[in-house]
């Protein structure tokens, strides 16, 4: 394991126990993410994806097998425990963005703060503004989710995910409830933020967002089936050749 | 987390909700307001009990020959108080502030065309500061100087009947043709407990009337009071042993009758004591059933806010801060209604109190436990919906829907 290294996982597996059946949604997955890499990770559903993605995210444990991020061997730890890694070194991109309702932009992109008790409350809004800011949402900050369209609830997501300066950002189908035109666009972000040297591991379905990222790690029946490097697409490219919004 | 966001977090959430909230809220407010307002009602009566017993006499003992009768009829002859009875009291006991007897002849006082329907007591000095009794004029006759002296101290009710127009010291009234002068009047006392006219009594030495009036050595009953609140107990024990010793009483009976002014309150009390400790109850069962109130309305919002849960979580959130979050909120609702019960428990107190003019006396301390109990509640039915909400499963929580 390489000083690079953000992220090691070896042998994972994970079994569910359903009825008096063991499914099994993992069965021995191993790879390492590298400081600054862009990764996708692909499958089908049922491919074991979504589970990987719980247990990258430290909100679920392996059944065996070890995954070790920025140097901490999370399968030894507690529930309060990976509850800390989460709000330190995880940032999560969800499809739904997953904001609260009725609480403006700039707090919902507060909240991972606040649960860190060492960043008083000025700190809090410097750091929300400037994540705002690298979305290019600095003005909409008073604005609540509802008064905000699908792409731009995405970006407040981003900074979201942003704000706790994470070891690594994880997002999860984050353009799944998008058009392809705000898909794009959405990528255009990760892509900036992966050159400002980010580490992302963004899981999807969709083998042309796959085609943004720098490698591909594709899983079926809960094995890795290839995992390569690809050459990566430039996300604005793309975006200006798509045909104009009709509706415009 | 700390104490101040939290808090920010919960009344955040409250206000989106208002209607609901005001709906918890006010199941604690009416328990609240009932509890404040059944014990100011209770702990109005009790002192307002206490204060006519007061009025009667300060911690007077009554002591009376124990007659046991069976239908009227008197089965043995029952053992009498005479005078060195009371002076054996008065020397020996220790717990004793005043003794006096109290010895009486039926008739009415006639001075010239007025006359008055009034009772002759025969005391001694004593019982005007063992029944509270206060002269307005005048002097009270002397136990040794005035030992069956033909002298009286009148209350104002017999002033007014015989001298309506006069003044009356230095007159003389006539009772049972037996001349007496007045040397003393009285200040008006009012009715007593049971409506009797207190200031309708005429008092003379009691070897007067013993001599004079009876010609008897018998003493009726004997009056005293004890040297302060709480010494009731051992004034009656002493007393009965005077009493006994005097007589080398060996029966396993009493001879006489001991009743404290405390025995008498506790008797009138005990009845309005059970009746606000039911009133109490029932108010407080409202209490309850407004708790029961926030732990609904907190497992409806623990459910709804399910996603929310699991997104807190997946971005750091412990256990511990979505328990606190959640205790937070239904604290804040039952202080809420607790401060605004006990302002609305007090004013309801004060209004009974001036419109219907019932005893009412909000006591601190019900407002003190009030406060407390509306914190406990909070916390106790807050409890299990938090802690439902601190156990969820991030991964569930978010996928639901």
């Amino acid at each position: 394991m390489g000083d690079s290294t953000i992220l090691s996982i070896q042998n994972l597996c994970r079994d569910f126990k359903m009825g008096d059946q063991v499914v099994h949604a993992l069965r021995g997955v191993s790879f390492d993410v590298h400081q600054g890499e862009f990764v996708t990770i692909m499958g089908t559903s049922g491919s074991g994806k979504s589970t990987m993605l719980n247990i990258l995210g430290c909100m679920d444990k392996p059944t065996s097998g070890h995954y070790v991020l920025d140097g901490e061997h999370t399968e030894k730890l507690s529930r309060d425990a990976l509850a800390r890694i989460r709000g330190r070194k995880i940032g999560f991109v969800f499809q739904s963005y997953n904001l609260l309702s009725r609480t403006t932009a700039i707090e919902n992109v507060e909240l991972p703060l606040l649960y860190n008790s060492g960043i008083s409350s000025s700190e809090r809004r410097r750091r929300a503004l400037e994540a705002l800011d690298m979305v290019g949402l600095t003005e909409r900050k008073d604005h609540l989710p509802s008064q905000l369209s699908g792409g731009q609830q995405q970006r407040v997501a981003i900074a979201r995910a942003l704000v706790n300066d994470p070891v690594i950002i994880l997002a999860d189908e984050a353009t799944g409830n998008l058009d392809t035109r705000t898909s794009y666009e959405i990528m255009m972000i990760f892509q900036e933020l992966h050159r400002q040297g980010k580490t992302i591991a963004f899981v999807t379905h969709e083998p042309d967002i796959a085609t943004f990222s720098e490698r591909t790690i594709t899983l079926r029946d809960g094995l890795v089936k290839k995992d390569e490097q690809i050459e990566m697409q430039d996300a604005r490219a793309a975006f200006e050749a798509l045909p104009p919004p009709e509706n415009l | 987390m700390n104490p101040l966001t939290l808090a920010k977090i919960a009344i955040r959430a409250l206000l989106r909700n208002r209607m609901r909230t005001f709906l918890s809220v006010l199941g604690i407010v009416i328990g609240v307001a009932a509890v404040i307002t059944m014990v100011a009602m209770g702990e109005g009566s009790k002192k307002s009990i206490k204060e006519q017993m007061t009025a009667m006499g300060t911690n007077a003992i009554i002591i009376m020959p124990n007659q046991s009768r069976r239908g009227g009829v008197q089965m043995e002859s029952s053992e009498m108080l005479e005078e060195a009875d009371l002076i054996a009291i008065r020397e020996n006991a220790t717990y004793i502030d005043g003794v006096s007897p109290m010895v009486t002849v039926g008739g009415q006082a006639i001075v010239g065309n007025n006359n008055s329907p009034t009772s002759l007591s025969g005391v001694s000095a004593d019982y005007l500061k063992i029944r509270n009794y206060e002269i307005a004029d005048g002097v009270m006759f002397d136990d040794v100087t005035d030992r069956m002296a033909k002298v009286c101290v009148i209350g104002q009710t017999v002033v007014k009947n015989l001298f309506p127009d006069a003044e009356p010291i230095g007159k003389t009234i006539r009772y049972k043709s037996i001349p007496l002068k007045v040397i003393g009047t009285l200040k008006a006392k009012g009715s007593g407990d049971f409506g009797q006219d207190q200031d309708d009594v005429i008092f003379t030495p009691y070897q007067t009337v013993m001599k004079r009036f009876n010609a008897t050595t018998n003493i009726r009953q004997i009056y005293a009071n004890s040297i302060g609140e709480g010494y009731a107990q051992k004034a009656t024990e002493e007393i009965m042993g005077i009493l006994k010793e005097r007589r080398s009483w060996t029966k396993p009976t009493d001879p006489f009758r001991v009743f404290t002014q405390e025995e008498m309150i506790q008797m009138v009390t005990s009845t309005s004591d059970l009746l606000s400790l039911v009133l109490t109850a029932i108010a407080g069962i409202s209490l309850f059933v407004g708790g029961i109130g926030i732990m609904n309305i907190m497992y409806v919002s623990v459910t709804e806010r399910t996603k929310e849960i699991g997104l807190r979580m997946a971005i750091g959130a412990r256990g511990r801060d979505i328990l606190l979050q959640f205790l937070f909120e239904s604290v804040i609702i039952s202080l809420l209604g607790g401060a605004i019960g006990i302002a609305l428990g007090i004013a309801a107190s004060e209004t009974v109190k001036f419109a219907m003019n019932w005893p009412m006396s909000v006591s601190v301390t019900s407002v003190i436990v009030s406060f407390g109990v509306c914190f406990a509640t909070g916390v106790f039915f807050g409890w299990y919906p938090a802690r439902k909400a601190s156990r969820l499963d991030p991964i569930e929580a978010l996928r639901y829907e």
